[in-house]
């Protein structure tokens, strides 16, 4: 899932601060399974702005709804009336949901909640770890289901560098994922295919080549 | 002007505070009229928006008890309630309420005399404290529009 976190109250109440009715959209996906932009988050971000604005001069009305998703045009459909009666909205959804609040309703001011993160999961409660770098063309078949350009600090193909120290990683405290493929092959009996140099990967499949689209003929609807 | 009387509620779990609470009232012990509680099946219930609809409602501190730690009828709720009042701290002093007006304590059921010093120790916190920035504000308006009803 895409894992990511609310930003510091402070930035959001600047955000808002020249908006007198707001609407606070979070959505039931990802954001709701790593707490940070569900229907309780939105409670609790709409309770906390207008406790911060009721001890000023302009206090502030909260609308708040969660959405199925919100990077669907059908979801977004739903909230049309919500929309037109307020200033402005705030998404508790990654950058993909905030993006596609925006694009379907042009003429509203749109505002991020959440610093979108990466891709993850949840290892244990409360603690989300980066799994996948998104590069477009896997290779976990290839170094035993583990990730070594999501998880390896360098993002080394044939590693592990030189800097691995007793299971750690030098660069971050986290542990050496090349330490972990070596672990895991060795396990499998695999480690015969380790000793195969990988090339250099295609970093054009990656973001490095610019947008990527992503289309299924068979799929579209039309003649 | 009258004497500031604090608004408190008090969450209280069901198997401790709540019972503590009884004990204290058939120990005929005195405790600050201030405490409002609302019985929880468990002090693991608390949820931070509680927390904050409180204050939102007007009260001008709150604050949380369950069973001693290690003693949670539901094992792990007094646990889960600390770590949520501790959050519940922070978004407070984010939105300038305060978070020194939100607190976790814990006691058995057997703890009469401990319940009323809990409340006593609250009410005095909060009586040091004030009136909470959303309560001062409302006083300072009845004060300035008359508007007392
Ligand atoms: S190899 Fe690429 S696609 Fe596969 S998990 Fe790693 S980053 Fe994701
Ligand atoms: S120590 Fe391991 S994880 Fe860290 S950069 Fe080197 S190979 Fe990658």
């Amino acid at each position: 899932m895409i894992v990511a976190e609310q930003k510091p109250f402070e930035e959001i109440a600047k955000m808002v601060e020249i908006f007198d009715k707001v609407l606070i959209l979070g959505c039931n996906e990802c954001v709701t399974v790593c707490l940070s932009g569900g229907e309780k988050e939105v409670g609790v971000l709409a309770t906390s702005l207008r406790l911060y604005r009721k001890q000023g001069d302009r206090p502030i009305t909260t609308v708040e709804e969660t959405l199925v998703r919100q990077c669907e045009w059908e979801y977004l459909d739903e909230i049309e009336k919500l929309v037109e009666d307020v200033d402005c909205i705030i998404s508790m959804a990654c950058g993909v949901g905030v993006q596609f609040v925006a694009e379907r309703f042009p003429d509203k001011w749109v505002i991020p909640a959440l610093d979108t993160k990466c891709a993850g999961g949840a290892v244990e409660h409360g603690l989300w770890e980066e799994r996948c770098g998104m590069c477009g063309e896997c290779i976990l078949h290839k170094t035993g289901g583990v990730c070594p350009v999501a998880r390896c600090s360098k993002r080394i193909l044939n590693g592990p560098c030189g800097g691995s120290q007793n299971g750690k990683c030098e660069v971050k405290d986290v542990d050496c994922i090349w330490d972990q493929i070596y672990k895991r092959m060795m396990a499998l009996g695999r480690m015969d295919q380790l000793m195969e140099i990988e090339l250099e990967k295609d970093w054009s499949k990656a973001r490095d080549g610019g947008p990527r689209k992503m289309s299924r003929e068979e799929v579209m609807i039309g003649e | 002007m009258s004497e500031f009387q604090p608004k408190i509620v008090a969450f209280c779990c069901y198997y401790c505070a709540y019972s503590a609470a009884d004990l204290a009232g058939s120990m005929r012990l005195q405790y600050p009229p201030t405490i409002r509680m609302i019985e929880q099946p468990c002090s693991g219930r608390i949820d931070i928006q509680l927390i904050l609809q409180a204050f939102e409602d007007g009260a001008d501190g709150v604050y949380v008890a369950g069973c001693l730690e290690g003693d949670c009828h539901f094992l792990k709720g007094n646990y889960r309630a600390k770590r949520r009042v501790a959050e519940a701290k922070k978004i407070l002093d984010d939105v300038g309420i305060g978070g020194e007006r939100v607190e976790m304590y814990n006691l058995s059921g057997s703890m009469g005399p401990r319940f009323a010093e809990v409340a006593h120790e609250m009410h005095d916190r909060i009586k040091g404290l004030g009136p909470s920035p959303l309560n001062k504000r409302a006083t300072k308006k009845e004060v300035m529009t008359g508007d007392c009803s």
